[in-house]
């Protein structure tokens, strides 16, 4: 069964067209993570998808139900905010209740609802403060916790883990995950953090400028991007691209990924260290050819490098992408 | 408790300075009290002095309470001011959040003409105003009173509300609406307790000059049943003589009840201030 259906979905905020003929198709049970730069529709897709704003043309159907013109509340989805969006005047546990209070739920299902969702997210100890007692990754547990008692057929999360810092910020990703195995459900996911999306989705639907450039799993993105967008937006550090005529290869660029680029005695690349990142695990540096091009290094482990020295680089040629002038891929 | 940062002097100077504004802000209030227990003949040779067992009088009291039906004149006051307040915070709210909220078309046009009655006083049409009351037979009713001053009072409420409004989450909002909030409910129970610190200054505002018109009272209830309090105590100022215990004692009188609704108000000022502060 399908969770969620798009077709043509377009939407324009007056003379703005924001959503160009979005299709999309999400299978039950299915973790999507919409990526893009900012101001590409991604929240406002995901507002499209939630009934928070109407579409201009196309349709929506969740769970096999046409949705198009259904208020949020009878879509059977539920949202978890970037800002947390806790309700400040109520406990947690009214935060929790609310929603199935609204749909006339019996009080016993209630309790259970909220045992459950307070057993899953270790929220015991919380349960009678309010919001502005917490800390930031106990309110966004709280969040989570207000949309699983919904038990929705879709969960929706718009950049839920921005506020927070870094350390949180891993704890809740795992967090996040083992809730999708835990409950089997369909959730989609919205993020400018490609970590996120390369750790979290089953699928990345990369979004630019209002509409989708390419749909794959993590690994097809990264290693068959279908153009010059998605190359460049997958992966960090992000691609190189280089001229490809001084380096003998077809079309107008070459891609060539940081990783698959190496330090070698001759080799068609040259040029000076300007900078060197020591992360311990990995020595990135920056490399600038007498051509004025950019290349950015990734090498593992500790080298000894220095800025200003002048290297040679060599790269796995099977491994590199050609793009043409328009920035498609092309394919040998 | 900052050794650091606390200077006695910085100390002193500032309570000095709020002393003195208090002393300033007190002393006609303090002069009215007073004096309304006095003689007349003490209040005009000593009109500072406390009221001795010689002077002290309740005269002014006896003759407010005997003349005239002062205790009705009292709850017309109330009502009208309760009411408009009522009606202002209310339509005001409603209105801003509509403004704030939701888009349409002319949106700012609308915005534009609700603010421009903040520039043009309400007074310019008394005359318009008496023959749309006489027409409509409100004449001498609360009521021609109350929508005059939520009239009045509307433009500046809803400016400063859809202000406070539009800082509102739209986050919070949009999770209500998920969870199956109508946009009434929305309203009322998670937008309203956020503002409530602009909605106090909103009703503080409005409420004083309400509590002491005296023109629309004068003009369009001056009849006894309707009078307000501001009104009934004018029948003791005369042209050529003024029952001064009385007028001092209807003021003093006047002061109480704003004064618990202003209590009433800037407790609700003060809790929005600490509820934000301690997020």
């Amino acid at each position: 069964m399908t969770a969620l259906l798009l077709e043509n979905v377009h939407k324009s905020f007056g003379t703005v067209q924001v959503l160009k003929d979005i299709g999309l198709e999400v299978a039950d049970g299915e973790f999507i993570v919409f990526v893009g730069p900012s101001g590409c529709g991604k929240s406002t897709l995901l507002r499209v998808i939630a009934g928070l704003e109407d579409v201009s043309a196309g349709r929506v159907s969740i769970g096999g139900r046409d949705v198009t013109a259904t208020p949020p509340a009878k879509r059977g989805i539920a949202m978890v905010f970037q800002s947390y969006a806790l309700y400040p005047h109520l406990d947690v546990e009214g935060n929790m209740a609310l929603g199935l209070k609204q749909a006339g739920e019996d009080r016993k299902v209630i309790a259970e609802r909220i045992a459950m969702a307070t057993r899953m997210l270790s929220l015991e100890p919380y349960l009678k403060r309010r919001p502005s007692e917490l800390s930031g990754g106990q309110r966004q547990r709280v969040a989570i916790g207000r949309a699983i008692v919904r038990k929705p057929d879709l969960f929706l999360f718009d950049e839920p883990l921005s506020n927070l810092d870094a350390a949180l910020r891993m704890a809740t990703r795992v967090e996040i995950a083992r809730l999708h195995r835990e409950l089997g459900a369909s959730m989609i996911y919205v993020t400018h953090d490609q970590t996120e999306a390369m750790t979290l989705a089953n699928r990345i639907v990369v979004l630019r400028d209002g509409r989708i450039e390419q749909v794959g799993s993590p690994m097809e993105l990264y290693n068959d991007p279908a153009n010059r967008f998605v190359a460049g937006f997958i992966g960090a550090p992000s691609m190189n691209f280089l001229k490809a005529g001084p380096l003998g290869a077809p079309g107008a660029e070459l891609g060539i990924r940081p990783e698959t680029l190496r330090v070698a005695a001759e080799g068609p690349i040259r040029g000076t260290v300007t900078h060197v990142e020591r992360l311990g695990s990995d020595t990135n540096l920056l490399v600038v050819t007498p051509t004025e091009e950019t290349v950015t290094v990734r090498l593992f482990g500790q080298h000894d490098h220095r800025v200003g020295e002048e290297i040679a680089l060599d790269f796995d040629r099977a491994r590199a992408l050609s793009f043409d002038a328009g920035g498609k891929r092309l394919r040998h | 408790m900052h050794k650091a940062r606390h200077n006695p002097l910085n100390s002193i100077a500032a309570h000095a300075a709020l002393l003195t504004w208090t002393a300033i802000a007190l002393f006609p209030v303090t002069v009215i009290l007073v004096n309304s227990f006095k003689t007349r003949k003490a209040i005009f040779r000593e009109p500072l002095a406390l009221p001795d067992a010689e002077s002290f009088s309740m005269v002014g009291y006896q003759t407010v309470m005997k003349q005239g039906d002062f205790f009705l004149y009292f709850q017309n006051s109330m009502i009208v001011t309760v009411a408009s307040l009522f009606l202002i915070l209310l339509f005001g709210a409603m209105a801003a959040f509509a403004l704030s909220e939701y888009r349409f078309r002319g949106n700012t046009l609308m915005g534009l003409y609700l603010a421009l009655g903040i520039m043009i006083p309400i007074r310019i049409g008394t005359v318009a105003i008496l023959e749309l009351m006489v027409d409509t037979g409100l004449v001498n009713t609360l009521a021609a009173l109350i929508l005059v001053y939520t009239a009045q009072g509307l433009p500046l409420a809803v400016f400063i509300l859809s202000e406070f409004m539009r800082q509102v989450s739209d986050d919070l909002k949009n999770a209500g609406r998920i969870d199956g909030m109508s946009e009434y409910a929305i309203f009322f129970r998670l937008v309203l307790p956020l503002v409530r610190p602009a909605m106090a200054t909103v009703a503080v505002f409005n409420m004083i000059p309400i509590w002491n018109d005296l023109w629309f009272p004068l003009i369009l209830a001056p009849g006894e049943a309707t009078k307000t309090l501001t009104l009934g105590s004018q029948v003791f100022i005369g042209q050529f003589v003024t029952d001064w215990n009385a007028v001092l004692s209807a003021l003093s009188l006047a002061i109480l009840p704003v004064l618990v609704l202003y209590v009433i108000f800037s407790r609700q000022l003060i809790r929005g201030i600490t509820s934000g502060a301690v997020k």
